[in-house]
């Protein structure tokens, strides 16, 4: 069905352009007028008359076409005196029959005469759905036709048509998120229903318990998060430690001191870092950096886990020096020369000049692409995963395993899980307080830079 | 060229190219202590490349090279042994854009001083940034809001400031690229009052695109045109009675 609507909705709206040109082409023709719009307009009024009837008959289809099928079969299907039946499995057996798909013999005769009213059901549907798309579309262009004179002035109203279109897809972006926002803190609170709110904040305890079956006690299992959340900012703060530095200092270097050349060159590589997928990086974390983490901490005394806080910290560093110095760099670069010149001309020397003027005017845009790369660092969950274990440790040991929010979302949701006890639904309380934090750290980011630029621009 | 005891700057010869095309050509002149000389002429003439090679300024343009001789105080200023540092020291820049740092007025007046270690205490530091704002003619608009940003002023403020900027650091010249271009005529009249003033003890060099302005505050001129100098002389003289055909064509307003 996909293919052929697409084709016959493509043809329509190529007709319908043809029908409202010729249309305007000919009045302007027999009464010698110049028309308010150009010709292209009154065209692109009358295909967008006759595609917008068109979609809306399309998707209602796609979105309401199966459902209702379902229901007109369910209404007519003759249930079995005594036998337990599940609408969904019974739904799946019709379809699976319908579609040749099921060949196994035993099938009830009602089923069979279901699936048979199945079939003719779809048949009539598509049947009535080519009607319908063809006869709205006529009726749109007819009707924008009519409406073309040489006084309609179509170049408004398109614009107009695109006005809404934009505000439409706009709204999609935000739409989605405040869903998002929503399906999170009612999840969050169907956990928070089943665990307290203060215990999930301040306990030290995350031994979250696995039902074996159904129904199975649950409040059983501990949710304290702080040791996942201790867990995330050490391994933020490992990574920071590394990527900071490294970042800033290659951003200084690129920008001031580096030729052109060297720039042209270096800045593309260093992005390719970021384009490496982080489960790569994982994998290099688990492979080569925490068994040399283990015995690094063992020549030193002390006792390293096999994976830990520190590798997958020094690992994650790595991964987000290019998003640190690129953003730097750019921001470093759009200090206005005069202020270099200023300084250079009064005697200071390069050093001076980088440390006491330029960094001080970049300062905002440094400590935005520092907040930025930070909610990375919280964000990031492959290498973690790999390198830096699954157990809730509260600890400040880096040679430690820990876990982080993300690691802890991803071992809440994968396997078998029923959506009502607390282990699944931590994952969207864990996402809450996670987003929580990341949105006041933007909001924080947005502070700093906003005082420095009124302090200094 | 007989070497004038009073001669602070002295170029000979001296050739610009920004990659391959030659921005200056042979260009050769005096220039006296403790007076004023305007570098006058068309937009792209040269005058202010210029100006940037007396405090190697074009050092920052990768495609630039200079050649020839700039000497200040008699030594040698176009080579690589340069001390590049110590020279900028001695001779201050005003851009045409006024550029003070993103820090207070203060801290803006005290940043060469500090860098150049010229005050031992806080007091000697306070001392210097006041005389030089008092020197800029800027202090007493300033002297109660001293910690409030530089970019706050408006902008013939941030220009003396940035003229108190540069003679904090006791330079002996100070070069002045188009220092009233972005300014208003009364914010253009205090500075060039202030740089009547300035003479007393500094030599200066300006670039100004106003031939006015040339004649009120310069005691020298020169002319450039298409990268060459085409006549230099007394401010006076350059105004009422030029050699040149081409200098005349220009003061005149027939060209440029």
């Amino acid at each position: 069905m996909f293919f052929w609507s697409i084709v016959l909705i493509l043809i329509g709206i190529y007709s319908s352009y043809i029908f409202g040109k010729s249309r305007i082409k000919k009045l302007v023709y027999s009464t010698n007028l110049k028309p308010k719009s150009q010709y292209n307009y009154h065209a692109q009024y009358v295909l967008s008359w006759c595609l917008l009837p068109a979609l809306i008959v399309y998707f209602s289809w796609a979105i309401f076409e199966e459902q209702i099928i379902q229901n007109l079969i369910l209404d007519s299907f003759e249930y079995v005196e005594g036998a337990a039946y599940d609408d969904g499995l019974l739904l799946a057996e019709i379809r699976n029959v319908a579609n040749n798909i099921d060949f196994s013999d035993g099938k009830s005769q009602e089923i069979i005469n279901a699936a048979a009213q199945y079939k003719s059901l779809k048949l009539t549907s598509q049947i009535s759905f080519y009607i319908s798309i063809i006869i709205i579309m006529v009726l749109g262009s007819l009707y924008a036709v009519r409406k073309i004179n040489i006084q309609f002035n179509a170049q408004d109203t398109i614009e107009k048509y695109i006005k809404y279109l934009l505000i439409f897809c706009s709204s999609i972006a935000v739409l989605t998120t405040i869903g998002i926002i929503f399906s999170l803190i009612f999840e969050s609170f169907r956990f928070f229903s089943q665990v307290s709110l203060f215990e999930f904040l301040f306990s030290t305890e995350w031994y979250p318990f696995i039902p074996i079956r159904e129904g199975q006690a649950a409040a059983e299992g501990s949710f304290g998060a702080v040791p996942i959340f201790a867990g995330t900012f050490l391994v933020m703060i490992v990574a920071m430690c590394v990527a900071a530095p490294i970042g800033l200092l290659t951003a200084i270097y690129l920008s001031e001191y580096a030729s052109q050349k060297v720039r042209k060159t270096v800045k593309p590589l260093l992005e390719i870092l970021a384009g490496i997928p982080t489960i790569v990086y994982g994998f290099f974390a688990f492979v080569t950096v925490a068994p040399f983490v283990k015995s690094f901490g063992q020549s030193i005394g002390i006792d390293a886990s096999p994976t830990s806080a520190l590798a997958a910290g020094l690992v994650m560093g790595v991964m987000i020096i290019p998003f640190i110095s690129s953003l730097s760099d750019d921001v470093i670069n759009s200090v206005p020369q005069s202020l270099r010149e200023g300084s250079l001309g009064i005697g200071a020397n390069k050093a001076e000049t980088i440390k006491k003027v330029i960094l001080p005017a970049a300062l905002p845009g440094i400590v935005g692409a520092f907040l930025l790369a930070i909610s990375r660092a919280i964000g990031e969950t492959m290498i973690v995963v790999v390198a830096a274990g699954t157990a809730a440790n509260l600890t400040a040991n880096p040679f430690e395993n820990v876990t982080t929010v993300t690691v802890q979302i991803v071992v809440a949701l994968i396997g078998d899980q029923e959506f009502d006890n607390p282990r699944t639904l931590s994952a969207f309380a864990l996402g809450l307080v996670l987003f929580v934090i990341t949105l006041s750290l933007n909001v924080l980011a947005l502070r700093i830079v906003k005082k420095y630029r009124e302090r200094y621009e | 060229m007989v070497e004038n005891n009073n001669t602070k700057i002295s170029a000979k010869d001296v050739d610009v190219f920004y990659s391959e095309k030659q921005a200056l050509n042979k260009i050769s002149m005096d220039i006296k202590e403790k007076e004023v000389t305007a570098l006058i002429g068309p937009s792209g003439c040269g005058k202010s490349t210029f100006l940037r090679c007396i405090n190697r300024m074009n050092d920052l343009i990768e495609i630039c090279k200079v050649t020839g001789s700039i000497k200040v105080d008699n030594e040698e200023i176009i080579s690589s042994s340069t001390d590049v540092v110590s020279l900028r020291s001695k001779i201050g820049m005003v851009f045409q854009k006024p550029n003070p740092f993103p820090k207070s007025i203060f801290d803006n007046v005290a940043y060469g001083p500090s860098i150049h270690g010229l005050a031992d205490t806080k007091s000697d530091l306070e001392n210097i940034v006041i005389t030089s704002l008092k020197k800029a003619g800027l202090y007493n608009e300033v002297k109660d809001r001293l910690n409030e940003p530089g970019t706050s002023l408006s902008g013939g403020q941030q220009q003396r400031l940035c003229i108190a900027r540069a003679i904090a650091v006791n330079p002996e010249i100070i070069l002045m690229d188009e220092p009233c271009s972005a300014l208003d005529p009364i914010a253009t009249a205090i500075i060039e009052e202030l740089i009547d003033e300035l003479r007393l003890n500094y030599t200066i060099i300006i670039v100004t695109h106003s031939m006015q302005q040339a004649a009120r505050v310069s005691q020298k001129t020169c002319f450039f045109h298409l990268g060459e100098l085409i006549e230099s002389g007394e401010t006076n003289k350059i105004f009422t009675n030029p050699d040149n055909t081409k200098t005349q064509d220009y003061i005149t307003g027939r060209f440029g």
